[in-house]
């Protein structure tokens, strides 16, 4: 294919902490096959800049926690095709969104925190690409997937649509004949409620998932957190288990809560 | 050819089993003890089996004990045995390659997958596996829809199997009659007594095997002995599923506020129909290398629990954990009979021990038994 026939990708950085990016470049040889197919325009970790040029596909790393990227992203939005939010800040809002659960406001930290808190311009909360604009797919994980990203631009080429499974960890976990860390080591592993794509790390390592990519479809975190409960996990450690890496996806952020909220009137019994 | 001849085979001749094997050129697997739990894997010599270990099972519990009794299988089992030897958890069934011919026209390859099967000598395989073995050998098997690379496994597989000397607190195989003794299907059959095997053979093979250990008969006190300790076993189990035509009962009970009940506690994991010996639903999965030019087409194990499974035309048809739940049972306990004759739960336990929340199938089953809908319209139209 000659450029003027290949499609045209870019890689944008918001909120995040470039590791999205890496999935991208950690390929080996796919990254040089890759190249061939299509054509970056922008990428700023690989140093190719050009932020603005029209592309057919658009891939989003990071949240959105100031004006200047929520004015940005609306601009990509209208230069891309198709734009992919990718990794855990693009989806949910990433480990950053804790910030939205505070109740003490950003300005108030902002002073004690920075010498000059007048050179910081930051929005309230952190959220994920698809409450700005319209996202055409979300690629979740912390980092995401080599492979989810790369599938998804080869069907792009073939023209189907990409098919990211949202099933539970624990029909991968099986598939790949790991004994279950919680059934026979009573450790608290967020496999039942978390989508798969990570290849089963932890549990294949003799830990406990820690959901890294996402909520499920069809979960029932109620059960699982009652589930902890038996296993001797505290109110308190059960919301933090949801309260974790995707944060604010909204399954987490409403069981994170009931629990937290148990853990206080506990407290104050 | 089953045979009534019993022989003596002492613990100390197992290494001459395992290395007649080696020598017939089989794989040997057999139980070991890996990661908490017991586990069917290679192994080389007789040290690798789980000496001494017994196995404590609760829902959604499972402990192992290590202990001087000098047995090699008083486990009962683990979250897996046969079917993921037979039945892979991901095979490939086909490649397709693009090439480009002389007059640049493009043409797609079709390749299928080779139907090749080591020789594998399966060791430890119990009565609620071969009863399972025998549920998946009418779905892999049958005329109409054969499946290959199932087959060439199947032929190629040589079982030593053993009869159960203990339950588990969640194994219900005496009450479905498929255990716990072992009654089909084997080449060879060991119950473990103290210090030595009573071995029967099934089959020509297994006799050869056998015939080349050189082993004296048993004696009518160790074939005693043997069968007290399987009967044994059959009394422990305090779980059964209703004496009762489960089909009829869970169709005329479709409306039954339990489902609602088990879906408060359903994880929707699929946990329970990936540990299930007979469970056999699967979906399959394209992956294309990036430049296009090949393609793997795969088999993978799926689930009634997935919203893939039942995705038709742009629509997920059991939506919610009620109705992957019932799909799940009244499959398992009901329509298995219409589609294949047989029921598809063999006691085994497993999908109790192995599910998170530990949700157990014959306290479900119970509860809609004994406060049953009593539907006599529905009862009617499934009956006719
Ligand atoms: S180890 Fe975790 S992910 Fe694996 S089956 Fe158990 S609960 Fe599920
Ligand atoms: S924490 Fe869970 S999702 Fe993350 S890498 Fe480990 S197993 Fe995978
Ligand atoms: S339904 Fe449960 S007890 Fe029955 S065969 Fe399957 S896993 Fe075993
Ligand atoms: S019954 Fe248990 S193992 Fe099966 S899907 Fe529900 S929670 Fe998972």
């Amino acid at each position: 294919m000659n450029s003027a026939t290949k499609p045209k990708i870019a890689v944008h950085k918001f909120s995040s902490c470039d590791g999205c990016q890496l999935s991208f470049l950690n390929t080996g040889e796919d990254l040089i096959t890759l190249s061939k197919l299509v054509d970056i325009v922008h990428f700023a970790e690989a140093g190719i800049l050009s932020p603005n040029e029209k592309v057919d596909i658009a891939f989003i790393e990071g949240s959105m926690t100031t004006s200047e990227e929520v004015e940005r992203i609306h601009k990509i939005r209208e230069n891309s095709k198709y734009l992919i939010a990718i990794g855990a800040c693009a989806t949910a809002g990433g480990i950053q969104a804790l910030r939205n659960f505070s109740n003490s406001n950003v300005e108030k930290w902002k002073n004690k925190i920075y010498e000059r808190p007048e050179t910081i311009n930051s929005l309230p909360t952190s959220t994920p690409v698809s409450a700005h604009v319209n996202v055409d797919l979300e690629i979740w994980g912390c980092p995401p997937s080599s492979s989810q990203i790369y599938t998804t631009i080869r069907c792009y080429l073939s023209g189907v649509t990409a098919d990211i499974p949202q099933d539970a960890l624990c029909l991968h976990c099986k598939r790949k004949n790991i004994v279950c860390v919680l059934v026979a080591k009573g450790l608290n592993c967020m496999g039942p409620v978390t989508k798969t794509g990570c290849g089963v790390l932890c549990p294949s390592k003799d830990r406990e998932c820690y959901n890294c990519f996402g909520p499920a479809e069809n979960i029932n975190c109620l059960s699982l957190g009652k589930r902890f409960q038996e296993l001797d996990l505290s109110n308190e450690e059960i919301s933090r288990r949801f309260l974790l890496i995707n944060n604010s996806a909204p399954a987490f952020k409403k069981w994170g809560e009931y629990f937290k909220k148990m853990a206080h009137k506990e407290n104050i019994i | 050819m089953q045979n009534n001849i019993f022989y003596l085979l002492p613990h100390s001749k197992l290494p001459l089993l395992i290395s007649i094997l080696g020598t017939e050129k089989f794989e040997i697997i057999g139980p070991q003890s890996i990661d908490g739990s017991i586990v069917y894997e290679k192994i080389e010599n007789v040290d690798q089996l789980p000496w001494g270990i017994l196995d404590y099972q609760w829902p959604g519990i499972y402990r192992l004990e290590n202990t001087d009794i000098n047995k090699a299988f008083i486990f009962t089992n683990g979250p897996q045995a046969l079917k993921p030897y037979l039945f892979r958890a991901q095979e490939l069934l086909f490649e397709v390659e693009k090439k480009e011919n002389k007059n640049n026209k493009k043409k797609l390859n079709f390749i299928p997958a080779k139907e090749e099967a080591p020789k594998l000598a399966f060791i430890g395989a119990r009565a609620c596996d071969l009863a399972a073995m025998a549920i998946q050998d009418k779905i892999f098997l049958a005329d109409t829809h054969l499946d290959i690379y199932y087959r060439s496994r199947r032929e190629n597989l040589f079982i030593i199997a053993v009869n159960c000397i203990r339950s588990s607190a969640n194994c219900f195989c005496a009450s479905t009659g498929d255990g716990p003794k072992v009654t089909k299907l084997y080449d060879i059959l060991m119950t473990e007594i103290e210090e030595n095997f009573v071995v029967q053979v099934g089959t020509d093979n297994g006799k050869r095997i056998i015939d080349q250990l050189e082993l004296s008969h048993a004696l009518p006190e160790h074939i005693k002995e043997a069968d007290e300790y399987v009967e044994q076993a059959g009394l422990q189990q305090t779980k059964k599923l209703p004496d009762t035509n489960l089909r009829n009962l869970l169709f005329s009970n479709l409306n039954h506020p339990r489902w609602n009940d088990v879906a408060k506690r359903c994880l929707s994991c699929t946990n329970c129909t990936q540990v299930c010996p007979t469970c056999f639903c699967h979906s399959s999965l394209e992956q294309a290398i990036l430049d296009g030019t090949k393609s793997g087409h795969y088999r993978v194990w799926d689930s009634c629990f997935t919203c893939g499974h039942s995705y038709i035309h742009g629509r997920v048809i059991r939506d919610d954990t009620r109705k992957r739940y019932r799909q799940w049972l009244t499959h398992k306990l009901g329509s298995w009979y219409d589609q294949f004759g047989t029921s598809g739960c063999v006691g085994c336990g497993r999908c109790i021990t192995w599910c998170p929340v530990g949700i157990d199938i014959t306290e479900e089953t119970y509860a809609i038994y004994d406060n049953q809908n009593n539907d006599k319209e529905i009862i009617k139209e499934i009956i006719k």
